[in-house]
């Protein structure tokens, strides 16, 4: 009984309390003590200067600009990498492999090349730019910069998180739907949505957690301008630490702001999640 | 066999961890060889860490040399520096939280003021070394495409209907701060002080900015290689650089009037004395005001303080226009306070 207990103990990775402990020291290390340090910096200003920043028409502007392209970037995301997965998944074709390998570029390259790369090839000289400028739009130096520098770095998140579902979804489903009478939308919407709903949840609140607070790939190609609505916060947080007077305290708050409505938005998602799950497995 | 796996996986765990311990002796080891070496030979080779701004890379790539030579020659040992840039505000706050620099040579004396206050530099600085130690002088200046099709010939031009402008944002550039406040200084000279024409002159001015980088380089790259815009709002020397990288395609307008920018050194005191690197770091910022030296900053396009060898460049800079400086504004700290806060000139003209 005792020997069987200890056996059993052992069986994956030696000692609980080791694991745990190790867990625990790494999250404070790297995560806790930081974002708890982001809390108390923020906590100098006092009540009535938190509100003033935060309703600076600035401020409330960059806020709105994150999340709104944030929002769009997800969005378009989940249709792009939804199919990207289906792609994969379901057929064969030359450079199958290649192209799944592909997937993780947006992650290896340093977001400032990718911003950079973006801008070159957006702008109104660069070979896209030109085309969507020939037909009136201005890509680079527009929100609709932002997105495209969002859409780029948030792909994996949906294909990875909505692929391995698909994997595990058998073609049967379909070919039975079918065989019912159900049409094609139907077999989508009712077969194949609810199976990979929780993972494209997931994947969206990734990509859209990842947007708002994204840095390095949208400075180059929003142009930053307050006139044209393209600050986003994370370029108002650099403003304050780089300025001739650096302002901890309101770079500290406003990441808090941050933290604070990406928490919100990823707990509401989650319960939705949570649902979706239920629904399905039940 | 049971007990046979059980004893490799722990003859496995046993080698992991211990080579881990290994590794980690190793590593402490290694720190002391280092320091040890370093303080054993410091007769031989001394490291000093020069952090400075973006544009002056190409600059200090080659005063080190010329000034390792000088130095080697003078005292017999070997000196290598270490370079670090990037924008003049936060290479600033770096030092201040623990890049060990040993000098700083940043964009505003401003920068150097806030490590001051931290603490880590000696109040007397400014007067360390010559001209309030600042070597070497810049404008701001315009740069625009050649033949020049919007026909801008000094800041009046950037406020005309139809001119797009790219300039730095002055709440995260210094090079912003003082391309604003040369623009300015030229408005209270054309309206006589009148604040409130002055305001609209310069709002106006910026209601053309197409695209407002966080920075200097950021600036140019979306002006020369992204091709935006009309007119670049420009330090002098990145201005001079651009036209010696495309002679062909962009063209130098010197404004009539524009502003002194006196770019500070310091030695970052609290460092070098715990390095042992003071002696070492005078002579560096020292030998800056050597004629060799003057003449290399010369080259590399930002104006000598010395006036006899400014004279010698009267070709490359455009020495009649009218340089009003930053005490016009009350110092740093007072311009800082009255332009670019949160709430202060620069807010309130640009977003309404």
């Amino acid at each position: 009984m005792g020997k069987a207990r200890v056996t059993r103990k052992k069986s994956v990775i030696p000692g609980f309390g080791l694991t745990l402990g190790v867990t625990v020291a790494m999250l404070s290390l790297f995560v806790l003590i930081p974002l708890a340090s982001v809390l108390a910096y923020s906590f100098r200003l006092s009540g009535q200067e938190f509100i003033r920043l935060m309703t600076r028409p600035n401020v409330v502007q960059a806020f709105a600009t994150s999340i709104g392209c944030a929002l769009a970037a997800a969005l378009i995301n989940c249709l792009f990498g939804t199919l990207l997965a289906w792609v994969l998944v379901r057929y064969d074709f030359p450079g199958k492999r290649l192209m799944d390998g592909m997937i993780e570029l947006p992650f290896a390259l340093p977001t400032a090349v990718a911003g950079i790369t973006l801008t070159k090839m957006y702008s109104n000289n660069g070979f896209l730019g030109r085309a969507l400028e020939s037909v009136g739009i201005q890509a680079a130096y527009s929100k609709l910069g932002i997105v495209i520098a969002m859409v780029f770095i948030g792909i994996p998140f949906v294909t990875r998180a909505v692929q391995p579902v698909l994997e595990k979804l058998s073609p049967f489903y379909e070919e039975a739907s079918m065989m019912l009478g159900a049409s094609r939308l139907r077999t989508f919407c009712s077969v194949i949505l609810p199976e990979i709903a929780p993972a494209l949840l997931t994947g969206f609140g990734l990509a859209l957690a990842r947007g708002i607070g994204e840095y390095g790939s949208v400075i180059y190609i929003s142009g930053n301008s307050e006139k044209n609505g393209t600050q986003v916060v994370s370029y108002i947080i650099m403003q304050k630490l780089n300025s001739g007077n650096v302002d901890y305290e309101g770079a500290a708050a406003l990441a808090l702001m941050l933290l604070i409505i990406s928490f919100a938005m990823l707990f509401v998602l989650n319960i939705v999640q949570h649902a979706a799950s239920r629904r399905t497995n039940a | 066999m049971n007990r046979r796996k059980d004893t490799l996986k722990k003859i496995g765990a046993l080698a992991v961890a211990s080579m881990l311990c290994a590794g980690m002796l190793a590593g402490c080891n290694g720190k002391h060889d280092d320091a040890g070496s370093s303080e054993g030979s410091d007769a031989k080779a001394i490291t000093l860490t020069n952090v400075s701004y973006d544009p002056t890379r190409e600059l200090y790539e080659e005063y080190n040399k010329i000034f390792a030579v000088h130095y080697e020659e003078e005292t017999g040992s070997r000196i290598e520096v270490v370079q670090s840039h990037g924008g003049s505000g936060a290479q600033a706050r770096s030092v201040i939280e623990g890049n060990d620099a040993d000098v700083v040579t940043l964009a505003l004396a401003h920068d150097i003021t806030s490590i001051e206050e931290a603490g880590m530099i000696e109040s007397d600085w400014m007067d360390e070394f010559e001209g309030n130690s600042s070597p070497y002088k810049s404008t701001i200046v315009l740069l625009v495409r050649k033949g020049n099709e919007k026909d801008i010939h000094d800041w009046d031009d950037l406020a005309k209907d139809g001119v797009d402008i790219i300039a730095p944002d002055p709440k995260s550039s210094g090079a912003a701060d003082w391309g604003f406040l040369a623009m300015w200084n030229y408005a209270e000279r054309k309206f006589d002080g009148d604040e409130q024409q002055v305001k609209d002159f310069v709002a106006k001015i910026y209601r053309n900015v197409l695209v407002m980088d966080s920075g200097a380089r950021g600036s140019t790259t979306t002006f020369v290689e992204n091709g935006q815009g009309d007119v670049l709002v420009a330090w002098e020397n990145e201005a001079l650089l651009s036209l010696t990288e495309y002679p062909e395609d962009y063209e130098i307008i010197t404004p009539s009037v524009s502003i002194l920018a006196e770019p500070s050194v310091a030695i970052v005191d609290e460092n070098a004395d715990r390095n042992g690197t003071q002696e070492a770091a005078r002579a560096y910022l020292e030998y800056l005001y050597s004629d060799d030296a003057q003449r290399l900053i010369g080259e590399n396009y930002y104006r000598p303080s010395n006036e006899a060898i400014l004279e010698e460049f009267q070709d490359v800079f455009d020495l009649s226009v009218d340089l009003c400086t930053i005490d016009d504004f009350g110092g740093w700290n007072q311009a800082y306070a009255d332009f670019f806060a949160d709430d202060a000139i620069f807010d309130k003209i640009y977003s309404r």
